[in-house]
């Protein structure tokens, strides 16, 4: 079975002077998995997500993708593996048009000519002709965080790491968002950083539970949500009556 | 700035230079040639700064130090060698070297941008300082010797492998117009490219660019080489221009200069730094003929307007100006014909009931 695991973490740290964010995490994705992880704030599920990505460099422990050891290396090698990732704020370069915004993406591992193609067929995907030419810091908070998930798309990843896809989008942009994401599962496996649950229900296979920088729980999301583990770390304590 | 426009406005401005070539010694004295040829190579260097702050987002605040470490390469080589051909060669390998040095331990130490300003600027005031020092007889390179604040006579520039066949001032001024030109048509041929195209992305932001797969370290030091080199020949063609290279080159005067025309021909275009710096020479030279003004008062006052007035600089406001214009004549024109099919409607409506 270890043959189709991605993605793991082998007791992973991060720790900020004396704040332990992450907390020897052990982590398994396995090939074609849709991944939740969830948390309350501060639980450390940023933090990770910077170290999966090599923003942080872990304090220890290692990041194994695909059975090579990528602690240590930069974001740029990380994204060159085939890696699609989306941080939280969006992250996109407003001074420039849509469609360079997506070739930008589509050019750095694929042809001239196939970036060309990859870039129009990701436009019309999500719906963005109309606004193809626009300037993207002209657009609306949400059609930003469209365009950077389909800056994703066009490097056509294997793997996806997104970091909160949906924060500050309208009930229509998250539905449309969900959709995307089963879309984009269907060719590769996807880590989503969330804590929006009601997002999550819509799309979640297999929920891993972050508290105090390490796993909680991990099941899917009927297991999760009757946790009283979960409950407690989301809702706090009972009062003992 | 759709594609068409954008080949017309550079057939017109290579068709401009071609005319200033070809036209200038003809009609002007051999002062204005030579001092023209000075404002050509000051163009040259506003133009790497153009390129590399407007387009690569790197705030070099010494540009100014490529710039005169091109000419004292040059100097000293043209002086050893016994001849300009090789020596330009070398100067601008030297230039572009220095500038591959300086931006590794910049860029792969991952300085930010303030701190890039601070450094490049104080390399220069270094250099500065050192090479005002060397006015001894012993500081010399092969026959060369470096003369401290006094600098280094520059040998004419002479034929392509004939040293002995010196080019007169007007022919010095062909040769860097050819200059400009050509450094100018390259600057458009990379930032047209992929590489100018993702160093672009960069300036707009650099984590997202990291996170698409390109190594920001490696395209900012290669745009600050190119910057670098270029900034080499617009020394070289300075230090012939004036027939002498002086440390003054690396004063703060010069690197905040360079970073005014920049400024006021319009960050994130070619031909505004150039035409900045074109502008700021002669207003400076005018002024400083009638010395009714204090030029650094001047120069200051222009800063301050264009920063609170103009902050995009000469060439981006015209443009925006010109789209405006445009525009508003087009929706003028398509409300007219609104107005009339809105009008035949009217006319047709009552028919229809």
């Amino acid at each position: 079975m270890r043959s189709n695991v991605v993605l793991e973490t082998r007791s992973l740290s991060m720790h900020f002077g004396g704040v332990v964010a992450v907390d020897r995490v052990d982590f398994s994705l396995r090939e074609n998995e849709l991944r939740c992880l969830i948390g309350p704030n501060g639980a450390g599920k940023s933090t990770f997500f910077k170290c999966l990505t090599a923003q942080l460099r872990p304090t220890a422990g290692d990041v194994v993708i695909r059975d090579f050891n990528v602690t240590g290396s930069e974001s740029h090698q990380i994204a060159r593996m085939g890696i699609g990732i989306k941080t939280q704020v969006p992250n996109v370069f407003d001074g420039l048009d849509v469609e360079e915004n997506i070739w930008l993406s589509a050019s750095q591992s694929a042809s001239a000519k196939r970036a060309r193609v990859i870039t129009s067929e990701v436009v019309e995907r999500l719906e963005l002709g109309e606004v193809r030419k626009s300037q993207l810091g002209s657009l609306a908070h949400g059609q930003r965080q469209l365009v950077e998930l389909g800056m994703v798309l066009a490097g056509e990843p294997w793997l996806v790491i997104l970091d909160e896809p949906t924060a500050g989008m309208t009930q229509d942009e998250v539905v449309r968002t969900a959709d995307v994401i089963r879309e984009i599962n269907q060719s590769a496996t996807m880590i989503v950083v969330e804590h929006d649950m009601q997002f999550i229900r819509m799309i979640a296979q297999k929920v891993t539970v972050f508290h105090q920088g390490q796993i909680l729980v991990e099941g899917n999301m009927d297991e999760i949500s009757s946790d009283h583990r979960v409950r407690e770390v989301y809702l706090g304590h009972r009062k003992s009556s | 700035m759709n594609r068409s426009r954008e080949t017309k406005a550079l057939i017109s401005i290579g068709i401009i230079g071609l005319v200033i070539l070809f036209g200038a010694p003809h009609s002007l004295d051999l002062f204005s040639v030579i001092s023209l040829t000075t404002a050509v190579s000051l163009a040259i260097l506003a133009l790497s700064l153009g390129l590399i702050w407007g387009f690569g987002g790197i705030l070099c605040f010494g540009q100014t130090a490529f710039f005169g470490i091109g000419a004292y390469a040059y100097a000293i080589a043209a002086l050893n060698f016994g001849g300009s051909t090789g020596a330009i060669l070398a100067a601008l390998i030297v230039a572009a070297a220095s500038a591959a040095l300086l931006g590794y331990f910049m860029f792969y130490g991952r300085l930010s941008d303030v701190y890039l300003a601070v450094i490049t600027l104080t390399v220069t005031l270094i250099l500065y300082s050192v090479i005002r020092r060397t006015s001894g007889p012993e500081y010399k390179i092969g026959i060369a010797k470096l003369g401290g604040f006094n600098g280094i006579n520059v040998p004419p520039i002479n034929y392509p492998w004939d040293a002995t066949q010196f080019l007169y001032p007007e022919h010095v001024f062909y040769v860097a117009m050819v200059a400009l030109l050509l450094a100018y048509f390259l600057c458009v041929w990379v930032t047209k490219s992929h590489f100018g195209r993702v160093s672009v992305s960069i300036r707009e932001n650099e984590l997202r660019s990291e996170l698409l797969g390109y190594d920001v370290r490696l395209y900012k030091l290669c745009m600050f080489t190119i910057g670098g080199a270029i900034a080499g020949l617009a020394g070289i063609m300075f230090a012939n221009s004036i027939g002498r290279i002086t440390p003054d080159v690396f004063n703060l005067y010069n690197a905040a200069l360079a970073i005014i025309w920049v400024i006021i021909g319009g960050r994130g275009t070619l031909i505004g730094p150039v035409l900045g710096a074109l502008i700021l020479f002669y207003m400076t030279s005018f002024l400083g003929q009638q010395s009714v003004v204090n030029i650094n008062l001047f120069l200051g006052l222009v800063l301050i307007v264009f920063v609170l007035v103009v902050p995009k600089g000469i060439v981006p406001s015209l443009i925006q100006l010109w789209d405006r214009r445009r525009s508003r004549r087009m929706t003028a024109r398509s409300a007219k014909k609104m107005r009339r099919r809105g009008r035949s409607r009217v006319k047709e409506a009552p028919v229809e009931e």
